[in-house]
C-alpha cells in the first residue's frame, strides 16, 4: 500500500480492505512498517518496533481472514502504549528501571487484542512511568508532534497519539490517569477516549495511580474508537475494580445524532489560563453541537479548580506505594557498585527513577506519613467525593458536557520542564474525569497556528454511547480529523 | 497545610529515607523547592469545607469481589528468575540483608 | 520474682491459613513441600501491573476464627496498603488490614492451677505472609542472602490480644488454647516448626497496684511454645534487674536465641516506622452478611474446651485424659466410634472409656514414640479396637496380652482375635477345661491342700502357680483362683 493512502486510511475502511482481500493483513502491516522506518527519526514514537512478531501475527490474521474467522480488529496494525504488559516484548514504561523488563505475562487488553489477530508493531513512547504532559520524561528518547517536529506531543501517551496523527499504525492503545490519553491526542490531531474507570481492566497496565488509571484508545476516527472499546472492554476476573456490566454495541447507537441532546458546558473550563485562540475554536465548536441539534447551556462546575490539587495528592500517594517495588531484587535495573545490601537498594531507585518519578514518590510518601495523613490523603478523597457528587447532578441535567481538552496548543520542548507547576497545569480540564471515574473523549476540533485543537466532551460513568453519538455527529459535520501532518 | 515551612531538607532526606532513595544534597535542595512549591499550590483544598464528608477510596461502587478458593497453574520457575538480575540455581540472589 | 512488680504481657500471633491457594492469587499455598520458586506468578511477585483477588476462603476462616473466639463480626471490611521497604515484601507493600479488620472484640479462657481467667482479643484480620529469605555463606568467606518467593501470599490471619496476661506461664496458656482452636476449627495447620504459627509477644513490667503500662519490648523471631515460654521468662528477669538497678528499659526489637537462651537486641538500622496505611484501591470492601456469619457458625461443631467438658461428663474421664484424648483430631474421633462400638457390643460404657482412652494416650504414644510413627501410619480401625475392649473385660486377655495385642493390630492391621490365636496369647477362661487340669493339679499337690484347709492363704499362690505353669500363663487367674477354692471345699 502506497505511504499516502495509510494518511486516510481507518480501522473502518481497512477492516473493508482486508475483508474484501484487496489487501493482505501482510501487506498492510508491511506498509506500515516502512511509514515506520520513514518516519521515526523525525518522531521517535516507538520504544520497542517488534518487526517481526508483527509479521508473524499479520500472516495469522490473514489466514483467520481467509478462513471467514476474523473478527472487527483481525489484522488491524496496533501500537501499545509501553507501560501495558506483553509476554515476550520488553515493557519499560519508558523508565531506566524497567529497560531490559521482559514480562512473562499480557495484559488483558493485549491478550484481547491478540485473541482478535490484531497485529501489533510496537510499543509507544511515554513520560515515564506515564508522569507528565509533554513525553519529554522518557528515559530513552523525546517523541515530536508531527504538526512541528519542534514541539511536544502532549503526555504522558505522547508516543501513541503521535504514532496515529503520523500514520504509524492505525491506532493505539493509552492510559489516561489525568489526562494522559486525552491531552496528547488534542495536541496531535486525532481522537483520544478515557473510559469509565473499570470498563477496561487494567491487569497489566504497569499502574501509576491505581484508583485513576484507565486504558483506552487512540485513533483517526470517532468510530475507530468505539470499534476498539467494543473489542477491550468488559469485565476481568483478573481485576477486582473491573465492572461486571454488558459491553453494549457502540456502533449501533453511534450515528444517531444528537438532536435534543442536553449538553453542558461548565465555565469555569474558561477561565483559567486558556489561551484565547483556544477558547473561540471550541467556542464555535459548540456553535457546530448547536447547529445538529443540541441544546447547548452555560452551567457552573464550582470545584473544577479544586480537581487539580486533589489529584496532586491522591497520584502521587497511590504511585509511592505502586513504585516501591522497584527495588532491582526480583526484576529492573540494579546498581551493581553498592556497598551493601541497601544501599544497593537505595541507588537502584536514585538511578533507576528520572526527576519527576522521585519528585511524585516523595510527594506521595510525604502525603501519607504520620501526621499528615489526614491533612492531604484524607482530605484529598473527601473532596474527591464532593467532586463525583457535583459531576453525578451534573449529568441528572445534562447528556454530555463539552469544554476545551487543554488550555493551549501544543508548546515547545523543553518550555516547560524546568517548572513542574506549569507542567502540571496543562492537565486542569483532563483531570476532573479521572477525579470521577467518568468517561471523557477529546477530538479534533480545529487548527491555531497549524497546530491542532482538541474539544473534550464527558458523560456519565458507562455513558460512553452518548460520548460516541455526540463525537461522531460532530466529527461527520466537520473535516478537522482529516488534517493530517505534512510527514 | 499550607504552611510548608516545615518541609526542611531534612524532612526531604527522611522521606527519601523511608521510600529508600538516595539523593545527593544537591537533589534534596531542589527537591525542598519544588515540593514547597506544589504543596502551596495544593493548599487550596483548605477552603473547603469536608467536616461531614464521606472519603472516597475506591473508584467504583463495587462490594465483596472474590475468587473460589482454587489453586492453578504458577510461572515456571525459568520464568521467575528470567528476569532477575541475580540468582543462584532455584532462588534469587541479592547482597546479604544481614551483615 | 521480684513481688514488687506486675508483669504485663500481650501476643500477636500470625498464623497460616489453611486454603489451596494464595490470599490474591491462584499460586498453590502448598509452599512447604514445594520446589524454591515453583509456587510463583507475576501476582504474588510484584510484578508491574498486576492487580490482587481476594480469596473467599480466606475471609472465611478468619470469620470462624473470629467467632471461634468470641469476637465481633465487622459488616463491611476492607483492605489497606501497609507501606515497607523490605527484599522478602515483593509489592513493597503488604495488603494487610488498618482500620476495618474482620473481627474484633473476642476473649479467650484460659485455666492455670485451676483458676480461670479471661484473656481479651483486640482483632483478627487478614494479611499476606511474605517471602522465605535464606542466609548462605561462601567457602570464601562472603555471603549473600537467597529469595524462595514460594511463601509470599500465603494468606496470614493476625490475632491481637490485649495485654491482659500477667506471667509467661498465661502467656503460655492463651497460646496453648489460641492453637488449639485454629486447629481444631481447620483455619490453620499451626505448624509452629514450620513456621505456619508465629508469636511476637510485647512485655513490660510496672509497679504492683499502678495502672499505667511501662516501656515494652517486642520479643520476634519465637518458634516454639516452649521458646516463648523461655523468652518471656528471661526478659522478665532481665527488665526487673534493669529497673532495681535504677535503669531505663529500652522500647525496642529483641530476638530470641534458642542456644543462647537469651534475648538479643536487633541492631538493625532503625528508623521509626511508618507505615503509611492507605485504603487499597484495587480491591473494593467486603460486605459480610449475617447470613453469611451464620452459615459460617453452622460449621463450627465443637470447639476444643467445650470438646474437654463433653468428654469429662460423658464419659467419666478425668480432665488431664480428656484433653490428652481431643488434642489430635484423629484419635478423639477413634475414641469416641470405639467407645459407641462398645455400647453397641452391651459392653459398660464408662469402663470401656476408661480401658481404651488408657490404650490411646499411655500405649499408642509409646509405641508411636518407640516405632517412629504417626499416627496417619497406623492401621486399624475402631470396630477391630472395640472388640480388643471387648476381649480385655470379658478377661480373655490379661493387660500385658492386651498390650502385646494392640501393638500388633496397630503395625498388622489384623483383628485382634487373629492375633491372639496366632500369638497363642488368648486366657483360658473356659471353666470345663480349667476344671479338669485343677482337679489333677489338686491331686498331685496334697500337701499344699492340707496347708490351706489348716488356714494357710498363702497355699492358694503356690496352687496358680502350678496352674499358670501347666497353662503357659494362659489360664484367667481369677478364675482359676475361684475353681481352686470350690474344689477343695468339696473334697
Amino acid at each position: 500500500m502506497h505511504q499516502d493512502d495509510l494518511k486516510t486510511l481507518t480501522i473502518e475502511n481497512a477492516r473493508n480492505l482486508l475483508d474484501s482481500r484487496e489487501i493482505t493483513s501482510l501487506e498492510l502491516t508491511e506498509s506500515y512498517i516502512k511509514r515506520i522506518e520513514n518516519t521515526e527519526t523525525d518522531i521517535n514514537a516507538f520504544v520497542t518496533i517488534s518487526k517481526e512478531s508483527a509479521i508473524n501475527d499479520a500472516k495469522n490474521a490473514d489466514i483467520l481472514i481467509d478462513s471467514g474467522e476474523q473478527n472487527l480488529l483481525t489484522g488491524i496494525p496496533l501500537q501499545l502504549k509501553d507501560n501495558l504488559c506483553t509476554r515476550g516484548i520488553r515493557t519499560t514504561c519508558s523508565s531506566k528501571m524497567l529497560e531490559n523488563f521482559i514480562p512473562p505475562y499480557d495484559a488483558f487488553v493485549t491478550e484481547a487484542l491478540k485473541n482478535q489477530g490484531a497485529v501489533i508493531l510496537g510499543k509507544g513512547n511515554l513520560d515515564e512511568f506515564a508522569m507528565g504532559s509533554s513525553t519529554e520524561n522518557s528515559a530513552f528518547q523525546t517523541t515530536k508532534n508531527p504538526f512541528d517536529i519542534t514541539r511536544v506531543p502532549g503526555g504522558s501517551s505522547g508516543g501513541p497519539a503521535a504514532s496515529v496523527s503520523a500514520s504509524q499504525c492505525l491506532f493505539s492503545l493509552g492510559s489516561d490517569t489525568g489526562g494522559s490519553i486525552r491531552q496528547p491526542a488534542s495536541l496531535c490531531g486525532v481522537v483520544g477516549l478515557k473510559p469509565t474507570y473499570g470498563r477496561v481492566s487494567r491487569f497489566g497496565l504497569i499502574a501509576f495511580a491505581s484508583s485513576l488509571d484507565q486504558i483506552g484508545p487512540i485513533t483517526h476516527t470517532v468510530k475507530d474508537s468505539a470499534m476498539v472499546l467494543q473489542n477491550i472492554a468488559g469485565f476481568d476476573s483478573k481485576d477486582s475494580t473491573s465492572l461486571n456490566v454488558p459491553v453494549p454495541n457502540y456502533l449501533e447507537t453511534i450515528d444517531k445524532g444528537i438532536k435534543g441532546f442536553k449538553i453542558g458546558v461548565p465555565k469555569e473550563y474558561f477561565q483559567e489560563g486558556i489561551n484565547p485562540e483556544v477558547e473561540k475554536i471550541i467556542r464555535d465548536s459548540l456553535k457546530v453541537l448547536e447547529n445538529l441539534g443540541a441544546e447547548i447551556t452555560e452551567i457552573s462546575l464550582p470545584l473544577t479548580s479544586y480537581a487539580l490539587a486533589v489529584y496532586y495528592i491522591i497520584a502521587p500517594s497511590e504511585a509511592s506505594a505502586n513504585l516501591t517495588r522497584y527495588d532491582g531484587v526480583k526484576y529492573g535495573f540494579n546498581y551493581i557498585e553498592s556497598e551493601n545490601m541497601w544501599d544497593g537498594i537505595e541507588k537502584t531507585r536514585q538511578f533507576g527513577f528520572g526527576d519527576e518519578v522521585k519528585r511524585r514518590i516523595l510527594l506521595g510518601t510525604y502525603a501519607l506519613s504520620s501526621g499528615y495523613y489526614d491533612a492531604f490523603y484524607l482530605k484529598a478523597q473527601k473532596v474527591r467525593t464532593l467532586i463525583r457528587k457535583e459531576f453525578e447532578d451534573a449529568f441528572c441535567d445534562f447528556d454530555v458536557l463539552a469544554m476545551p481538552t487543554s488550555p493551549s496548543t501544543a508548546f515547545k520542548l523543553n518550555e516547560k520542564m524546568d517548572d513542574p507547576m506549569q507542567m502540571y497545569l496543562n492537565d486542569i480540564f483532563t483531570i476532573p474525569a479521572n477525579i470521577a471515574g467518568i468517561p471523557s473523549i477529546s477530538i479534533p476540533a480545529g487548527m491555531n497556528n497549524n497546530l491542532p485543537v482538541g474539544l473534550q466532551m464527558m458523560s456519565g460513568a458507562l455513558q460512553e454511547e452518548k460520548l460516541f453519538q455526540a463525537a461522531y455527529a460532530f466529527e461527520q459535520a466537520t473535516e478537522w480529523h482529516k488534517i493530517k501532518p505534512k510527514l | 497545610m499550607s504552611n510548608n515551612d516545615d518541609l526542611t531538607s531534612d524532612a526531604i532526606r527522611h522521606l527519601a529515607s523511608l521510600t529508600r532513595i538516595s539523593m545527593s544534597d544537591d537533589e534534596v535542595e531542589k527537591m525542598r523547592d519544588e515540593m514547597s512549591n506544589i504543596l502551596d499550590n495544593i493548599a487550596v483544598l483548605n477552603e473547603i469545607d469536608t467536616d461531614s464528608v464521606e472519603p472516597t477510596g475506591h473508584s467504583v461502587d463495587l462490594k465483596s469481589v472474590l475468587r473460589d478458593d482454587v489453586s492453578g497453574d504458577s510461572l515456571s520457575t525459568e520464568d521467575v528468575l528470567m528476569n532477575a538480575p541475580n540468582s543462584d540455581e532455584d532462588l534469587i540472589k541479592i547482597k546479604p540483608v544481614f551483615e | 520474682m521480684n513481688n514488687k512488680y506486675e508483669t504485663v504481657i500481650g501476643l500477636e500471633v500470625h498464623s497460616q491459613l489453611l486454603t489451596n491457594s494464595k490470599m490474591f492469587c491462584g499460586c498453590g499455598s502448598d509452599y512447604q513441600k514445594a520446589e524454591p520458586n515453583s509456587r510463583v506468578c507475576p501476582v504474588c511477585m510484584g510484578m508491574p501491573g498486576v492487580l490482587p483477588v481476594v480469596n473467599r476462603k480466606a475471609v472465611e476462616l478468619i470469620i470462624k476464627t473470629g467467632l471461634a473466639i468470641g469476637c465481633s463480626i465487622n459488616g463491611e471490611t476492607k483492605f489497606d496498603r501497609k507501606n515497607y521497604s523490605y527484599p522478602d515484601l515483593m509489592k513493597g507493600y503488604q495488603i494487610s488490614q488498618f482500620d476495618l479488620p474482620v473481627a474484633i472484640n473476642g476473649n479467650l479462657n484460659i485455666s492455670l492451677n485451676g483458676n480461670e481467667k479471661t484473656i481479651g482479643v483486640t482483632r483478627v484480620h487478614l494479611e499476606e505472609d511474605v517471602a522465605r529469605l535464606i542466609h548462605k555463606n561462601e567457602p570464601n568467606g562472603t555471603s549473600h542472602s537467597l529469595i524462595d518467593i514460594n511463601r509470599a501470599g500465603v494468606p496470614l490471619m493476625e490475632i491481637v490480644s490485649e495485654p491482659d496476661m500477667r506471667s509467661p506461664e498465661e502467656a503460655n496458656e492463651y497460646l496453648i488454647q489460641l492453637h488449639s482452636i485454629v486447629r481444631s476449627i481447620k483455619a490453620s495447620t499451626a505448624n509452629m516448626e514450620e513456621g505456619s504459627f508465629r508469636c511476637d509477644a510485647n512485655i513490660s513490667m510496672r509497679l504492683k497496684g499502678t495502672t499505667e503500662l511501662g516501656t515494652k519490648v517486642e520479643i520476634k523471631n519465637v518458634n516454639s511454645f516452649r521458646s516463648v515460654f523461655r523468652a518471656l521468662q528471661f526478659e522478665q528477669n532481665r527488665q526487673i534487674n534493669l529497673l532495681e538497678i535504677g535503669e531505663q528499659i529500652i522500647q525496642e526489637t529483641r530476638g530470641w536465641s534458642d542456644e543462647s537462651e537469651k534475648t538479643v537486641s536487633q541492631r538493625i538500622k532503625e528508623f521509626a516506622a511508618d507505615y503509611r496505611y492507605f485504603p487499597e484501591p484495587d480491591l473494593p470492601p467486603i460486605i459480610i452478611s449475617k447470613q453469611w456469619v451464620d452459615q459460617i457458625k453452622s460449621t463450627i461443631t465443637e470447639l476444643p474446651a467445650e470438646k474437654i467438658q463433653r468428654f469429662i461428663k460423658s464419659f467419666q474421664l478425668s480432665e488431664y485424659d480428656s484433653s490428652l484424648l481431643i488434642s489430635n483430631d484423629i484419635i478423639a474421633t477413634f475414641f469416641e466410634d470405639t467407645v459407641n462400638e462398645c455400647k453397641n457390643l452391651g459392653l459398660n460404657y464408662e469402663s470401656s472409656a476408661k480401658t481404651c482412652a488408657n490404650l490411646l494416650n499411655v500405649d499408642l504414644s509409646r509405641i508411636l514414640n518407640e516405632k517412629q510413627l504417626q499416627i496417619s501410619d497406623l492401621n486399624t480401625d475402631y470396630g477391630d479396637f472395640s472388640i480388643l475392649i471387648k476381649m480385655i473385660s470379658e478377661d480373655t486377655l490379661n493387660s500385658t496380652m492386651a498390650k502385646t495385642v494392640f501393638e500388633n493390630m496397630l503395625l498388622l492391621g489384623k483383628s485382634p482375635i487373629e492375633i491372639a490365636d496366632n500369638l497363642g496369647l488368648t486366657q483360658i477362661s473356659d471353666t470345663d477345661s480349667l476344671e479338669q487340669i485343677i482337679s489333677e493339679i489338686l491331686s498331685q499337690n496334697s500337701p499344699a491342700v492340707q496347708d490351706y484347709l489348716e488356714g494357710k492363704e498363702t497355699a492358694i499362690r503356690f496352687l496358680i502357680g502350678q496352674v499358670m505353669k501347666e497353662t503357659k500363663g494362659k489360664a484367667n487367674p481369677k478364675i482359676a483362683t475361684e475353681i481352686i477354692i470350690s474344689q477343695i471345699k468339696k473334697s
